[in-house]
């Protein structure tokens, strides 16, 4: 391989800048502020699965198909039947929810007890035919949703432009992950869940309806991945494979939270997002595998993760 | 009993007998490219449509032997196109391989086909080191190349005045050598590279890299990637108010990149390209067939499929065999003329040379049909766009 002429990553300045550990101090704040909204969208998805398995102890590997569905939803509802955005933010999760209460009934349903690699390996196939669908009919090339008028145009914070949507993003997604937080620990509901979890049958004695909280529950989890979906439908472009390429990120950050805890997987979402952006400074050819290389190193001195309990 | 057995074995090996001679061996053509990534829509599907149509166009046959293709995904893994190319020359008679997709990928299947002695026709891959470092005997390079971007693109932004660039490569075979082209055209030029950001392959976000872009005060953002890595970049170069300080740059852009991104977002692009649908009655007249099938314009490597089946067979029937050494050498004394080359030749290194359009893409005013996304801003002649040859590729001692 020819050495690309000015390679690397030198950066030249046409003015002097403060700079920490020669990175300019603006480039610094500008990747912060991106990485945190990336870290929102790993930490909207990773708290759809972190419930998942918590309540159900069901690996949900079919979490990015539906994150991608719920993208689709919204931009069909755009083009086919004039739906706006907000509506969109409301429905396609709704309906993708529904989907996944369907899917729960027809095909999880008869899993329920058994070990986890069953749900992770009948989730990946859900994925497969998802996707594949997606695929079959709407080709591999991305589409693009438009930005919603309100949430047009940019906010110039000093070190960097910030398009309104992307902030509209990280405060929607920070509602969304501390709103579900705050029912599954601080609710009753939240804390029949929780029960029902540790022990179904007495739950269940109480008159309780199990059956209809673990399907609740799983809809619930889907329809985060969905909303997730729409959110990110104006930011990149939707297609097929959007949730593939998301979701194994996604599933690392759960573990480095730790496996079924919610505020682990809020925090590890972010804080993830955050170090990948700086990787993208530092060493950007690194950037697609630090998230991998953290869960390594996570794994090996808490195998539990950061805020797992096991 | 024993009678139906005797019947059935007469049968059998009257079946033979009579079959044997008119079955001769299908001539070939295997397609390996991006069926499913980021890619997939720039050949995919729509590249094996059009080889499906350059074969019927030729009669279905040539020699007397029926023409077959076999597609697979090579999932822009260098790995399993490869060992596909070599399972496929090995067991299913393939006699000729239509690169799709991926640079990488595609050297390593150029040295199967030197290996194996099956002629190559890279379609879909840009890198020009598959005619250079990486050529072959049995490589032609069809469609364009890094260097032919570099030349039609870079030079006509620099000449506006676009002096300082900055890149944004796709981290790979393709990106390094599509920026270290346009690097050269810069410099020649008398503009400067100030620097670059390499981009992990299908990268989710693009945000991080477009911010060092603008952060090192470049005129222009040279987008070294393709696909949807293009798209994704671009538009976010738009969302984050980039594009209003630095001119883009597309080093490589296919019609269905603009589609995706629209007129809005793509207006005022330069791109280099070896077929536009739009050009003349001939590419009218192909655009519309395919169009009927696939509901969309091709693709510069689409229509590259559909030429490349056509020359392979025309090159088979006229040296009446389909023995490697002796169609390579048909093919490289014959002039190509279709509706995607016109006196189009392949030089003795591989590229196949022929004329390639620096285009402008059109504001949604200009627009006038659906479709109607590029204005010529130059045809630049075959020689000019793919540059002498450099003497790299031992087949071709420099002159």
């Amino acid at each position: 391989m020819r050495p690309p002429p000015g390679g690397g990553r030198q950066l030249t300045h046409a003015r002097p800048v403060t700079e920490i550990f020669g990175i300019p101090v603006s480039v610094i704040f500008g990747q912060l502020m991106l990485g945190l909204v990336n870290g929102s969208f790993y930490a909207m998805l990773s708290l759809g699965l972190a419930v998942i398995f918590g309540m159900m102890r069901i690996v949900n590997f079919a979490h990015g198909a539906f994150y991608a569905l719920g993208a689709f939803g919204a931009l069909f509802g755009l083009e086919w039947l004039g739906i706006n955005y907000w509506v969109a933010l409301v429905v396609s999760p709704l309906l993708v929810g529904l989907l996944g209460v369907v899917l729960e009934r027809l095909l999880l349903r008869h899993i329920h007890g058994l070990d986890p690699l069953y749900g992770l390996l009948m989730t990946f196939g859900l994925a497969l035919v998802i996707e594949g669908t997606l695929h079959q009919f709407f080709g591999a090339s991305g589409r693009s949703y438009p930005v919603p008028a309100a949430l047009e145009g940019v906010v110039n914070l000093g070190f960097m432009i910030l398009p309104l949507y992307r902030a509209w993003v990280i405060v929607a997604s920070l509602a969304v992950c501390f709103g579900t937080w705050w029912v599954i620990e601080r609710t009753r509901l939240g804390a029949t869940l929780r029960a029902a979890t540790e022990n179904a049958p007495l739950v269940q004695a109480f008159g309780v309806n199990v059956p209809l909280l673990v399907v609740a529950t799983y809809g619930g989890g889907v329809a985060l991945a969905a909303l997730a979906g729409v959110l990110s439908a104006p930011v990149i472009l939707v297609n097929s494979q959007m949730g593939s390429s998301v979701v194994i990120v996604v599933f690392a950050v759960v573990v480095i939270g730790g496996m079924g805890s919610i505020l682990g997987s809020i925090i590890s979402g972010l804080l993830l997002g955050v170090v990948e952006g700086f990787t993208k400074v530092i060493y950007p050819e690194a950037s697609n595998i630090v998230v991998f290389v953290i869960m390594a190193l996570v794994l090996m001195v808490r195998p539990a993760g950061l805020f797992g309990k096991e | 009993m024993k009678v139906r057995a005797f019947t059935s074995a007469l049968a059998v090996s009257c079946g033979l007998l009579l079959g044997g001679p008119a079955l001769a061996a299908d001539v070939v053509i295997g397609d390996l490219d991006d069926f499913s990534g980021l890619y997939a829509d720039v050949g995919g599907n729509g590249g094996v449509e059009a080889i499906k149509m350059a074969i019927s166009d030729f009669g279905g046959t040539v020699l007397g032997r029926k023409v077959s293709v076999l597609t697979a995904d090579h999932q822009n893994k260098p790995d399993i196109g490869a060992s596909k190319f070599r399972e496929w020359a090995d067991q299913n008679g393939l006699n000729v391989l239509l690169g799709g997709s991926n640079t990488g990928v595609n050297i390593a299947m150029a040295k199967v086909a030197g290996a194996k002695k099956v002629p190559i026709f890279h379609i879909g891959p840009g890198g020009a080191s598959l005619t250079n470092e990486d050529c072959t005997a049995y490589s032609v390079h069809y469609v364009y190349d890094t260097t032919a971007l570099a030349n039609g693109t870079a030079t006509a932004i620099v000449a506006e005045g676009g002096k300082t660039w900055f890149y944004l490569t796709a981290d790979y075979a393709f990106g390094t050598q599509l920026q270290a082209a346009a690097s050269k055209v810069v410099e020649e030029h008398g503009g400067k590279n100030v620097g670059a950001v390499r981009v992990p392959l299908s990268a989710a976000d693009f945000s991080s890299f477009l911010l060092q872009a603008q952060g090192s005060g470049a005129q222009v953002l040279g987008l070294a990637n393709a696909g949807e890595d293009f798209t994704n970049s671009l538009k976010a170069a738009n969302e984050f108010g980039i594009t209003k300080k630095m001119k883009p740059a597309a080093l490589l852009a296919f019609i269905t990149n603009i589609h995706s991104l629209g007129l809005q977002t793509a207006q005022g692009l330069y791109l280099t390209t070896g077929f536009y649908w739009d050009l003349n009655d001939q590419t009218r007249a192909f655009a519309k067939r395919y169009f009927a099938k696939m509901q969309k314009m091709p693709t510069m490597d689409q229509a590259g499929f559909y030429s490349a089946t056509l020359t392979y067979l025309k090159a088979v029937k006229a040296a009446g065999t389909t023995d490697s050494d002796k169609v390579m050498a048909e093919l490289k004394k014959t002039k190509i003329n279709d509706m995607f080359a016109k006196d189009g030749y392949i030089r003795a290194d591989g590229v196949m040379i022929h004329d390639m359009y620096v285009m402008r893409v059109k504001s949604p005013q200009e627009s006038k049909y659906a479709w109607d996304y590029y204005k010529l801003v130059k045809q630049m002649p075959g020689e000019e766009a793919f540059g002498p040859i450099t003497g790299l590729c031992p087949l071709a001692p420099k002159k």
